[in-house]
């Protein structure tokens, strides 16, 4: 017989417990991995390791002409692309000294806050399906859905759109899109009225997010977290009030605080945002310069491939007096609206589709701005370009080298201190709330990993 | 302490010597009058090719002020033989994982930074990405070669 085993001493031992959530777990959105440190079911600390996604964005930005990294940006936050896409342009645009129209403006301004929208109610439709509440994230993506529509009526895509150019937007909006938008926030109003009276009162909802996730304001500050994350605590910078740019100083609207830095303000938080984008979305579109009238032509109109072929064998004669029709997928990137929604410098902004097809100028506009070894040139210099993106500060910091290709193009990714100060934020909760904090955060790899 | 200070497209700008930027950020944070609680971003840039440019590379500290409302780019240049700057994750904790990335895409190295491995590429990685003599298309070990 061997010695008897010393049962006490083995049951009072404690020791604390490594939990690995992701990166293939369904409420980590992917690709993050969290280790937790777990005592019990508090948890001691976390251990974030991203990267999963990373795509190598800013390195792919430097091996083509600057046009060609906008797709790119629509890959960053695939949630809301537009906002990279605007971003991205203006960025480049303060290189070059660039100043687009009145109307490409108020454009972007209203797109920019279509895609907030979008944004904030997945990530509220997410956060509350984690905890259960499915019948919301249905509302929710419904709700997104009648936004979507309008985004694909104007891009043509839902969500890879590439719609911002350098020096403009590749078309001009389409017939009827004021009436459709209006529609679109009616109805996207009654679905948050809805899912607030789901949620705002809902004892279940409020007891797992009040409390939880909690973040100070000077922590927030001094981990660089900006967007609604850092207004749930109280600080209200708003790169839209702040700093503004486009034509927000021209907008009157709000930036709503919360006051605990906790999970629940940060749903009040987003839920007040997108009643305030809607509100800065009527304003744009009452205040935004009116539309190019289409005008009547009397001559034939030929299409432009059929031109093409005509002057393929010589029969050119006569061409410059006739107007060609751009392709119908084109709609909206002909010459009368062209010139309402691009920058005039032709050493920048892409011919009007006609004109590209249809005379040797366009022709060789196009040309010197899309071959290779072609393209436009700005200046040798930097320049660094803030907008608020959804989650926060988006800023494109461009170098350029004076040749064709950006020298270098960072991106400040909002959610990537937020993630950084994900581990502090989690420490003292319980493994229950991870999954409804994270929510929180909207953390999108896309961006976080580039 | 400060080499050069410009305004670049409307953004105040300063140059400063690698030896200082961990002094000159306490000062900076600190200074009621200037009080950057935020540092919003830090990256670094790979001059390879540029002749007027002394030192290959440059790292860039940008920061902010919530309470005053003004923002300020630091630039530190940084030769390629002594590639290594002082960490500012004691003024701003900020700066950890983005310290991290500047490592690992750059190889810079931050003295004094409390765990500075790779954060966006994985620890077998080898190289640099954003350097400018890393081909975008190189391949890497633990992927293999293009069949």
């Amino acid at each position: 017989m061997g010695k008897p085993i010393n049962s006490e001493a083995r049951a009072t031992e404690t020791r604390s417990m490594l939990l690995n959530v992701g990166p293939q777990h369904p409420a980590m959105h992917g690709i993050v991995r969290i280790i937790a440190e777990l005592e019990g079911e508090t948890v001691l600390g976390a251990d974030v390791e991203i990267g999963y996604l990373h795509r190598a964005f800013e390195k792919m930005c430097e091996q083509g002409p600057y046009n060609n990294a906008i797709p790119y940006t629509d890959r960053l936050n695939y949630v809301s692309p537009l906002i990279n896409n605007i971003g991205y342009c203006l960025a480049v645009e303060r290189l070059m000294g660039l100043r687009t129209t009145e109307r490409c403006q108020y454009i972007r301004v209203i797109m920019s806050e279509i895609s907030r929208i979008t944004d904030h109610l997945t990530c509220i439709g997410a956060t509350a399906m984690e905890l259960g509440a499915f019948t919301v994230f249905l509302y929710m993506i419904k709700a997104r859905e009648f936004l979507y529509e309008i985004i694909e009526s104007v891009t043509g895509a839902r969500l890879t759109i590439s719609y911002a150019r350098v020096g403009g937007l590749k078309a001009d909006l389409p017939e009827g899109f004021e009436e459709r938008l209006r529609d679109a926030i009616s109805r996207t109003r009654k679905v948050l009225k809805e899912v607030d009276g789901l949620l705002g009162a809902n004892r279940i909802f409020i007891d797992r997010l009040k409390d939880v996730g909690i973040i100070s304001r000077e922590d927030a500050l001094a981990y660089g977290i900006t967007g609604p994350f850092l207004r749930s605590t109280g600080a209200d910078y708003d790169v839209r009030k702040a700093q503004p740019y486009l034509v927000y100083d021209r907008i009157d609207f709000d930036v709503p605080v919360g006051e605990h830095g906790d999970n629940l303000d940060r749903y009040a938080v987003r839920m007040e945002e997108m009643a305030q984008s809607m509100r800065i979305i009527e304003q744009a579109l009452k205040e935004m310069p009116a539309g190019p009238v289409l005008v009547d032509r009397e001559e034939k109109v030929i299409p432009a491939a059929e031109m093409v072929d005509e002057a393929k064998i010589g029969h050119t004669q006569g061409f410059k007096a006739v107007g060609v029709e751009a392709d119908p997928t084109l709609e909206g990137t002909g010459r009368p609206f062209h010139a309402t929604v691009y920058a005039r410098e032709k050493n920048v902004s892409l011919p009007a589709k006609e004109d590209a097809y249809g005379n040797i100028e366009g022709l060789m506009n196009h040309f010197k701005l899309v071959m290779h070894g072609h393209g436009m040139r700005p200046p040798r210099g930097e320049a660094y370009f803030p907008v608020e993106g959804a989650n926060g500060e988006l800023g494109f910091y461009v170098v350029s080298d004076g040749t064709e290709r950006p020298y270098r193009v960072r991106v400040r990714p909002p959610c990537f201190p937020i993630m950084a100060a994900l581990p502090k934020i989690l420490t003292g909760d319980m493994v229950a709330d991870i999954v409804p904090t994270f929510g929180s955060v909207n953390m999108i790899g896309g961006e976080l990993d580039r | 302490m400060v080499i050069e200070a410009f305004v670049n497209h409307g953004e105040a700008t300063v140059v400063v010597k690698k030896e200082n930027v961990l002094v000159f950020a306490q000062g900076l944070k600190k200074d009621p009058a200037l009080d950057f609680d935020m540092l919003i971003d830090l990256f670094g840039v790979d001059y390879l090719h540029w002749e007027d440019k002394a030192d290959r590379f440059e790292v860039v500290y940008h920061l902010y002020s919530s309470r005053a409302n003004h923002r300020l780019f630091i630039k530190v240049s940084v030769p390629e033989s002594d590639a290594a700057v002082d960490t500012v994750t004691g003024v701003w904790p900020a700066a950890d994982w983005y310290e991290r990335e500047v490592w690992d895409m750059f190889g810079i190295v931050f003295r004094g930074h409390p765990n500075l491995k790779r954060i966006l590429m994985y620890e077998e990685f080898r190289g640099h990405p954003l350097r400018k003599d890393y081909a975008y298309n190189q391949r890497q070990p633990l992927i293999g070669p293009r069949n």
